[in-house]
């Protein structure tokens, strides 16, 4: 890492995005204490991660990259052994919200990838933490595990939970996160809300025109604000800086032209696209 | 239930759950004592007198030292020390659950041992069974702490099958189980006085059973306490949560210091 700042809210659900190596882990893991930081000043809710790790372990709950359970441990034993270590009575309701009440007594090692997450996520939030870590909490889980997931985020920060969620997922982090820091070789490279991100890139919003006959087939007819045009499977698409006038002059070139519109999408710039814009310029924005 | 007593009944569990386990702590020395019980009495009739402390010791060598350090390197491997430390789990409990559990296994096959082996091969029971139960928790107790330092200092899996057998080997063929110590040549002899097993079958005959033996068995007792002590202790200060953020508080070279009482034995004997 190289001189990172940032500060997290309570009940806020802040998301580190980055490129493989970017440091999401690193940083995850300096708050988690795991990793001893070369300098600078951490701190959760006071705490210092690698001085006061006693303290720290009722503070956080934390779902980990990577990292594991006992292969033959049953489900309901991973419940009661980390309940126990926090002093906190055994959270069975969280199993079953979960989707693994029926699974009390497999093993660890006999469920799937999707249901081990689920698992490593209930004993994580089972102490009830003022703050969770979730290091890439969806890798390897279906669609409804992923829903359920996120509404048990969204239920978690409606109590007061604080998330700090590192993500490779930038549909999810649009979706969950209040803020997100893009990290880039060890530096944030930017921070914001999703739509603070989103709005500070080129900025540009793609308007996708499907027509009956060929009224926008012609490249040499132009419309406002436009700065790029393309077709691609029938549609005509245009990136434009000003989408109102941009879609009422292909509207009126439509109708000018006799045509009939049959499909007209207008889609704002996405997280991802300014992810990669931002991770392909090296950062420097 | 405290977190202490779920640990150690979850790890206890898994010692007859896990396959590897079962077949170390079960299934292997108690076929061994089955096997060797009709070979060597046949073949070697004296092999009665030290049958019993014997396969207590090699069921103890299974348990101790090929089953103890693999599930330790396989968790930290596996990241699994990693969720122990973030949710509060102390090192110690790592390290002395296993070990605790261990033990209790031993404690039932030795109890078959004992209560099988004079009706079945003619081997004579303890003479002194507070002596008998104390140096059977003291062998256990400085194997365990050998166990328990080959998986800390282990780099991987490998690894702890080339250390766990560099203790497991001699002590079987030199560690005065099949051949008693007395019958061994000077230099052999010596090598065996690095074993735990060897002193661990001087003070049971000497105090146990009370044979004749080699050296004051008094010797091998403050040998296997002061080795087990020096073991725990230093996989204690050696231990490590994780592969990845390998910081020690030490060299593990520095695990060679668990000889030591073993080294003075050899002086001083």
């Amino acid at each position: 890492m190289d001189g990172i700042s940032f500060e997290v809210q309570r009940g806020e659900i802040f998301g580190l995005l980055g490129p493989n190596g970017a440091g999401k882990t690193t940083t995850l893991e300096s708050l988690e204490g795991l990793r001893a930081p070369d300098g600078g000043i951490l701190q959760v809710m006071g705490v210092d991660p690698t001085r006061e790790s006693r303290k720290l372990r009722n503070l956080i709950g934390v779902q980990l990259q990577t990292s594991g359970l006992p292969d033959s441990m049953r489900v309901d034993e991973a419940m009661r052994f980390f309940c126990a270590y926090h002093g906190v009575a055994p959270r069975y309701d969280l199993l079953e919200r979960l989707g693994l009440s029926d699974k009390t007594s497999a093993q660890y090692h006999t469920l799937s990838s999707g249901l081990q997450r689920r698992l490593e996520l209930a004993v994580a939030v089972a102490h009830n933490p003022p703050v969770v870590l979730l290091d890439e909490p969806t890798a390897g889980l279906d669609v409804p595990s992923r829903i359920e997931l996120h509404d048990l985020m969204r239920e978690l920060q409606t109590g007061g939970t604080t998330i700090i969620l590192a993500t490779h997922d930038m549909a999810e982090a649009e979706k969950m996160a209040d803020r997100v820091a893009i990290l880039l070789r060890g530096r944030i490279a930017a921070t914001g809300t999703p739509r603070e991100l989103t709005a500070t890139g080129a900025g540009l919003t793609k308007v996708s025109v499907l027509t009956e006959g060929h009224s926008l087939s012609e490249t040499s007819v132009t419309f406002p604000a436009v700065s790029q045009q393309a077709f691609k499977d029938e549609y005509a698409i245009y990136y434009t800086t000003a989408p109102g006038p941009t879609v009422s002059a292909i509207i009126a070139r439509i109708e000018a032209q006799g045509d009939t519109l049959i499909d007209l999408r207008v889609e704002r710039p996405s997280l991802e696209e300014r992810f990669l814009e931002i991770t392909g310029t090296g950062g420097d924005q | 239930m405290n977190a202490f007593a779920i640990h150690f009944s979850f790890e206890f569990r898994t010692g007859m759950r896990d396959r590897t386990l079962l077949l170390m702590n079960y299934l292997l020395p108690l076929g061994l004592y089955g096997m060797l019980g009709f070979l060597m009495t046949e073949l070697n009739p004296s092999f009665r007198e030290t049958m019993i402390p014997a396969m207590i010791i090699v069921a103890i060598l299974f348990s101790m030292v090929l089953g103890l350090p693999s599930p330790l390197v396989t968790a930290r491997e596996a990241g699994i020390f990693r969720s122990y430390k973030i949710n509060g789990v102390p090192a110690t409990s790592i390290l002395t659950i296993p070990a605790l559990t261990t033990m209790l296994h031993m404690v039932v096959v030795a109890a078959i041992i004992t209560a099988t082996a004079p009706l079945f091969f003619g081997a004579p029971p303890p003479v002194n069974w507070p002596a008998f139960i104390l140096i059977f928790l003291l062998t256990a107790f400085a194997h365990a702490g050998l166990g328990m330092l080959i998986g800390v200092i282990s780099s991987s899996s490998r690894a702890t099958v080339l250390w766990s057998q560099l203790i497991f080997l001699p002590s079987m063929l030199i560690g005065g189980l099949m051949i008693p110590y007395s019958m061994l040549p000077g230099v052999l002899g010596k090598v065996g006085l690095l074993l735990p097993s060897t002193h661990a079958m001087n003070a049971f005959q000497g105090l146990a059973q009370n044979q004749v033996t080699a050296f004051a068995p008094l010797w091998s007792v403050i040998i296997l306490l002061a080795g087990g002590i020096l073991s725990f202790g230093l996989a204690n200060y050696l231990f490590c949560w994780d592969r990845l953020n390998t910081t020690r508080r030490g060299h593990p070279a520095l695990a060679l210091l668990a000889l030591l009482p073993y080294v003075l034995g050899v002086v001083l004997l």
